[in-house]
């Protein structure tokens, strides 16, 4: 119950005083450049240890650290926004490159890259650079990369007589059905019915856009689009995958190691997941394939570009010490030396090298996958749109609502969403 | 100094004692209406700051658009007017919340104070032994973290391990899928929520309880009323303005229902366990729809003030 807990602005409030606490006690001698750095969970806890490196080659410059939880990333960031006192450089889910652009926030970076000896844009998974190119500005060099692949048992895929991963969404969909029928498994996947990510990869995967070229309005009803969900739901509907949401499932790996389900659609942080939690006895039992692909259409079928950027802000008062931090998280060295540190994959091919990251099957697999991504659409209202989608999922699923009328009600949706960004385009 | 002022005695009769009053003299009413404003001045000071300006305020981002675009530059916010309410009653996802809400606080208000009641009474009786003990076991819960206790229950209603579907698969009922299921889901978070709250409630009554006076049921027993007539027409209207409180208190807490959904169901499945205050929360703190969502709060505060109005009239009609 909200009215015995503390309200939601107190905490704030105390937040805000005990931050402007913290700002009181650091304070740069004059000669020397404070710069602040902002990253999130277990990447910002980790960056700290790289930062003598920079402060050791760039005497000077002193790099202060702030380390925050990803749920509450966003609305800090905003609100140091609103506040002017964003940091000099964040990190940033790339995703959310479109909405700081859009209000302002990020300081543009096409003409320092171009002209730099360490950022080298062909050296970047081309899918993943372009989530940080808004309207042909580029505003942030990526960090660490992330993408969604299939996990699956290959003994009980082996078992059942499925011993190539399947290419095609038939020859998928067939061989999560052998499995089934064969007994080795309850289910063929698991696809939690409030997750939006997979949907989404369905359809990137099948050639949709999503939305229009510009962002205006909704393309759902379109082939593209509609065939994705077709299968999506097709995969609820013929039993293939269980009508549960993420809170229901308990334990994933305890369930993948019973063999509940035969294969789940996850990213990159998996894999050590699975090393450590899965019993010894299972560890070559599991593996990792890129998405098939629609048929007809060419493999393996492109995923999500995600991860996370670095971005400078337009209110830094050191954007050239800025951009030197930056230039020095991109050199491949600290790539590598990155991916040791927290297992994130890295954002460039020749840090895979160094860091020997292209020697397991699994990685091979996500390296596969990560040559083979597409941007989700650049607007600021992309996360509501894309829970919007796994809602109308699960209406379809749950027989509320045909497949063809939920798109139209879903473009309907989002189009009144998009209102707001159309008046503000028309008046540019 | 001035002297003390003069005593008057009087004698009054009817009690058959003395009474000394005392003369005051009265300040004039202008000094003293300035003397008062002077002492309230923090008080009025800090509930305007943090209380009128914010709702005048909202009151008026509510009838803008204000939104993400809005953070960067107040000329991509539109005056709309009645916009916001309009798209708000013409909102299926708003009238689900208000269904939702209004689900759990007529079904749960009524049913945690039934409980508190009842566990109150139980309490008090003179059978009942360890008293203190039950006392601090029933109250644990509402002192108890909900996050901590959310995730406790997530386990017990798991649909294939949880400890309830296991008792009721003992009786032959079918496993339920209680967080998982529509119509399941928030019969689920008002049980949680009755059992996280009744301990409160539960001491307001026993010591309302322990206040009524044991003559009047002597006396009724002497009468020959019964266990029954005796809570009818002693325990009950003499709980009354207790009754009054907990029923008001428990009532706009359960209409501003959020952190149990927040963390067991996110809202889902289905929008099945969506609150007004969780719909609201997703609008302006998730999709920074400011202007929307403080629509939704001045609705949500008419409807509160509304019904604590019509449960005051109620509850002083029958007391």
């Amino acid at each position: 119950m909200a009215n015995r807990e503390a309200p939601l602005p107190v905490i704030r409030f105390l937040a805000a005083a005990s931050m402007l606490a913290l700002l009181a006690c650091g304070s740069a001698s004059r000669d020397q450049v404070e710069l602040r750095f902002w990253g999130m969970g277990r990447e910002g806890e980790v960056v700290g240890q790289m930062i003598p490196e920079f402060e050791r080659t760039h005497p000077g410059v002193r790099v202060r650290v702030q380390q925050m939880p990803w749920t509450a990333a966003h609305e800090k960031l905003l609100t140091s926004f609103v506040g002017e006192a964003t940091p000099d450089v964040a990190q940033l889910g790339n995703t959310w490159v479109p909405e700081f652009e859009a209000i302002g926030a990020l300081a543009p970076l096409g003409g320092l890259a171009r002209s730099s000896a360490v950022v080298d844009s062909g050296d970047y998974f081309r899918g993943i650079w372009d989530t940080n190119v808004v309207n042909d500005t580029l505003f942030g060099i990526p960090w660490y990369v992330d993408t969604r692949l299939v996990f699956y048992r290959r003994d009980l895929f082996a078992a059942a007589g499925v011993t190539q991963p399947p290419r095609t969404w038939s020859e998928w969909r067939d061989g999560m059905k052998k499995v089934q029928r064969a007994g080795k498994a309850k289910w063929g996947i698991l696809i939690p019915t409030n997750e939006w990510a997979q949907p989404i990869a369905l359809a990137i995967g099948s050639g949709s856009t999503i939305l229009d070229e510009r962002g205006r309005f909704g393309a759902f009803s379109d082939s593209a689009f509609a065939r994705a969900f077709h299968f999506y739901v097709s995969l609820y509907r013929d039993s293939i995958a269980p009508t549960v949401s993420a809170s229901e499932i308990s334990n994933l790996y305890q369930e993948f190691a019973k063999g509940t389900f035969a294969a789940f659609i996850s990213g990159p942080w998996q894999i050590g997941e699975l090393k450590n939690r899965l019993p010894d006895s299972l560890q070559g039992a599991w593996a990792a394939m890129p998405l098939p692909a629609p048929d007809g259409q060419p493999y393996p079928g492109l995923s999500l570009a995600g991860g996370s950027s670095v971005v400078m802000f337009a209110g830094s008062q050191h954007k050239r010490e800025a951009w030197q931090l930056i230039e020095f998280l991109s050199e491949p060295a600290q790539q590598a030396e990155f991916a040791r540190l927290t297992g994130d994959l890295p954002a460039r091919e020749s840090a895979w090298k160094l860091a020997r990251l292209d020697s397991s099957a699994a990685m091979l697999a996500f390296l596969e996958q990560l040559r083979h991504v597409a941007p989700t659409p650049k607007v600021p209202e992309w996360e509501n749109i894309a829970t919007k989608v796994f809602e109308t999922g699960e209406r379809v699923v749950r027989g509320r609502v045909s497949e063809k009328d939920a798109l139209a009600q879903l473009d309907a949706e989002v189009n009144a969403m998009l209102e707001k960004r159309r008046w503000l385009l028309a008046r540019r | 100094m001035a002297a003390r002022p003069p005593l008057i005695r009087r004698t009054d009769y009817d009690r058959e004692r003395t009474v000394e009053y005392e003369v005051v003299r009265l300040e004039p009413a202008s000094a003293q209406s300035r003397a008062a404003w002077i002492f309230l001045a923090p008080a009025l000071g800090l509930i305007s700051i943090f209380f009128l300006i914010p709702v005048a305020a909202s009151l008026v981002l509510s009838l803008t658009d204000f939104d993400i675009y809005a953070v960067s530059s107040l000329h991509n916010a539109r005056f709309v007017g009645l916009g916001n309410y309009v798209r708000l009653f013409h909102d299926p996802v708003f009238w689900k919340a208000l269904g939702n809400t209004f689900y759990f606080a007529l079904v749960g208000g009524p049913l945690t104070v039934a409980v508190s009641l009842g566990a109150a009474l139980l309490l008090d009786s003179k059978v009942v032994r360890w008293k203190s003990f039950f006392r601090t076991v029933y109250f644990a819960p509402f002192v108890t973290t909900l996050v901590a206790v959310a995730i406790v229950w997530k386990y017990l209603y798991h649909p294939q391990y949880g400890l309830l579907n296991w008792a009721l698969g003992k009786l032959g009922v079918h496993p339920i899928d209680w967080l998982g299921d529509p119509h399941w889901a928030m019969p689920a978070i008002i049980v949680m929520a009755v059992w996280k709250n009744f301990g409160y409630n539960m001491l307001i009554f026993v010591a309302a309880l322990q206040s009524v006076p044991e003559e009047l049921y002597e006396a009724a027993e002497l009468d020959g009323a019964g266990p029954a007539s005796r809570f009818w027409h002693i325990t009950l209207p003499m709980l009354g303005p207790a009754l009054a409180f907990v029923g008001v208190v428990t009532m706009i807490g359960y209409f501003q229902l959020f952190a149990e959904p927040y963390v067991m169901t996110a809202g889902g499945p289905l929008r099945a366990t969506t609150s007004v205050v969780l719909y609201m929360y997703e609008e302006g703190f998730r999709w920074w729809r400011m202007g929307f969502a403080a629509a939704i709060a001045f609705v949500l505060f008419v409807i509160i003030a509304g019904a604590t109005l019509v449960q005051r009239r109620f509850v002083k009609g029958e007391a």
